[in-house]
């Protein structure tokens, strides 16, 4: 556990604020995110989670504050430059379209071509073997890779989105609330391919509002509260009832102050 | 909970669930067009064979007919797939027609010129269609409804203001000789169909001053052009990355602007592309008839998109296939025709569109619950 924290992170947020107009959505949220392990973002509806990964993942700019990205401070303009520079986000709804087959779904502009008489043609062999291969990976049984999107469950959706962000390259993966729409089942396949991703190096992070989930596989937690943090709490060092409370509100912030053991 | 009742599932997957080989065949977009298209030609057969309709004159008769369908519906296909309509398209191939009109005959310059500068004139103005809906978020309905009016409105004001009538002729003799013309105006296979009329195989004429000459003594440009379309289409959309891309940004938008495609651009050049398609067929017309009138092209964006409906796409975009659209067409040529051989009231067409488009609308809609697995 303690060997985890003395690798460098792969990404810092520095104090980062955001202002819309009068709405301060971020007051200074600052979290150190280490490759190989899963970083659980946690918070009632409004908190500013997504907020936060927004800035994160290039849709918003930062009010103030500094995005350290691999030791090297980052000003992303729009996702695409996060995405190049390995950072991948995977939103609650708007993942995967469900009338496309998984294959091109999970090639979405990123589709592999193969000249044929000079013009670049859609390379559909490869296409379909990695998606069914890395599917398989997964543990997600295709019927075929022309199967459409829409046939597959909830949990399944979001673990084509995982794999697809893995399978480009993501050094980051953010999920915004992957499990807040899901039954029982389908979340612990979830909660099985985050597991899965993160021992391949990739550094997770992990939107939830339930405690319960991010405890299954959060290696640190952070709760933020009306766009602030009380800090950040690793794997061990908080209980669940403790988490739980933060999650709650201010009542508990004296016993939480202690829990956190001087991290905040 | 239902988990509970559940049996454990087999070691493979218990989520691949059989599908009947009859299901997933019904899971494509052409079906109706097939089912269409075999019901179709079964009923002209049984019920029109004599008419007239099946020798090379009649097959010819509904296959150009066909034929400017699908230039349309090929453009309506793909821009619909991208999730947006084009209304003006019939406006546009009454505004194509009467440019060149205006270029080649009225300010005299040579066919080739008038035609090139028409096709930039129009995708530039289908741009601007994509161009406008993008950049404010309207709905292209509204914003191509508005170009309906605009460009017909031009088609109309023009040719009145320039030559005081609203059809203008002399574009034949006007591209005498010319270069480009002949691709949109000409034949191919004289030949063929002259060696076809020789050995019998074709009726020729009996006197007159073609005696001898097959009845029909080509393939029009127009059908070359239709079928190239479709071609191009049907590959673009199934073999290409950029295919990829027009049913992703058609299916949802943001998911795919959120997995880096460029979406804007993709519409734009299908606005682009369907202008182009309505340029082509104004282009062929225009070359056949030899004139251009303010009336033309009426109701055509309504005649694709039905066509396109057909052929198994979704008005919601994400969904649907140029083969499909070609297949829509085919049907809409043919009873269109079949009809009018079979001698039957020609206002009873619009019924039978009415009446096809309201089933082709349901039957896809099933088609869709079947692929996304809605209730
Ligand atoms: N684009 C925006 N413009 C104005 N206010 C916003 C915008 N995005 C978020 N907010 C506000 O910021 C706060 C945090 O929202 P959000 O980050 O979505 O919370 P969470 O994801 O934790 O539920 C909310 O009060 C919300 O109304
Ligand atoms: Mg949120």
């Amino acid at each position: 556990m303690n060997s985890r924290t003395e690798h460098a992170p792969i990404i810092q947020m520095k104090n980062i604020e955001k202002h819309f107009g009068a709405v301060i959505a971020l007051a200074g949220v600052s979290i150190d995110v280490y490759p190989g392990e899963c970083h659980c973002l946690l918070g009632d509806n409004g908190a500013g989670k997504s907020t936060f990964i927004k800035t994160m993942s290039g849709v918003h700019k930062p009010t103030k504050g500094e995005i350290v990205f691999d030791g090297t401070p980052m000003n992303f303009d729009a996702p695409r430059d996060a995405m190049e520079a390995g950072i991948a986000t995977v939103h609650q709804h708007l993942a995967m379209i469900p009338l496309m087959s998984v294959s091109r779904n999970f090639f979405m502009g990123n589709e592999p071509v193969k000249k044929r008489f000079g013009i670049p043609f859609l390379d559909k062999d490869k296409a379909d073997t990695v998606t069914m291969q890395e599917m398989r990976k997964m543990g997600i049984n295709l019927r075929g890779p022309d199967q459409a999107v829409g046939t597959l469950s909830g949990g399944e959706r979001q673990t084509v989105a995982i794999s697809r962000a893995v399978y480009f390259g993501a050094k980051v993966l953010i999920l915004d609330e992957p499990t807040s729409a899901l039954g029982v089942r389908q979340t612990s396949n979830v909660l099985a391919t985050i597991d899965k991703v993160r021992k391949q190096g990739v550094a997770v992070v992990f939107i939830t509002h339930n405690v319960r989930h991010a405890l299954a596989v959060g290696d640190r937690f952070t709760v933020l509260n009306r766009g602030q943090t009380l800090g950040t709490a690793q794997r061990g060092q908080i209980t669940p009832d403790e988490l739980q409370d933060m999650m709650a509100g201010g009542q508990e912030l004296a016993t939480l102050d202690d829990a956190l053991g001087g991290t905040v | 909970m239902s988990d509970a009742t559940q049996t454990p599932p087999p070691p493979a997957d218990e989520r691949i669930k059989d599908i009947s080989p009859l299901r997933q065949a019904l899971i494509r977009p052409e079906l109706g067009g097939m089912v269409g298209t075999v019901a179709v030609f079964t009923f002209f057969l049984l019920f029109a064979f004599d008419s007239g309709m099946f020798n090379a004159q009649g097959v010819m008769n509904w296959s150009v007919v066909s034929a400017q369908f699908m230039i349309i519906a090929v453009g309506a296909c793909l821009l619909m797939i991208a999730g947006e309509f084009d209304l003006s398209v019939g406006s546009m191939i009454g505004f194509a027609g009467m440019a060149i009109a205006i270029f080649s005959v009225t300010l005299g310059w040579p066919t080739w010129m008038a035609i090139i500068v028409t096709f930039i004139m129009c995708c530039s103005i289908g741009a601007l269609n994509g161009f406008i809906v993008i950049r404010t978020g309207l709905p292209s309905f509204i914003v191509t409804l508005a170009f309906l009016f605009i460009l017909r409105g031009f088609t109309i004001y023009f040719p009145q203001k320039l030559e005081r009538k609203t059809i203008i002729g002399g574009i034949a003799d006007a591209a005498e000789g010319d270069w480009l013309a002949p691709i949109f105006g000409g034949k191919i296979g004289q030949g063929l169909f002259q060696w076809l009329g020789d050995m019998g195989v074709i009726d020729v004429f009996e006197r007159g001053t073609r005696q001898g000459q097959p009845v029909v003594d080509g393939i029009p440009m127009l059908i070359v052009w239709a079928i190239g379309l479709v071609i191009f289409g049907h590959l673009l959309l199934t073999r290409t990355r950029f295919g990829n891309w027009i049913f992703a940004a058609g299916g949802d938008a943001e998911a795919a602007r959120n997995s880096g495609v460029p979406v804007n651009r993709v519409k734009v050049l299908m606005f682009m592309f369907t202008a182009f398609c309505a340029t082509v067929f104004a282009t062929c017309q225009v070359m056949e008839f030899g004139s251009a009138g303010a009336d033309r092209g009426l109701l055509k964006e309504f005649e694709a998109i039905i066509a396109v409906v057909i052929g198994g796409a979704l008005l919601t975009g994400g969904y649907g296939s140029v083969i499909g659209a070609a297949l829509g067409a085919l049907i809409f040529g043919v009873v269109q025709q079949g009809l009018f051989f079979a001698g039957v009231e020609s206002s009873l067409f619009r019924v039978f569109l009415g009446v096809i488009l309201l089933g082709a609308v349901i039957l896809n809609t099933y088609i869709r619950r079947m692929i996304t697995g809605e209730r």
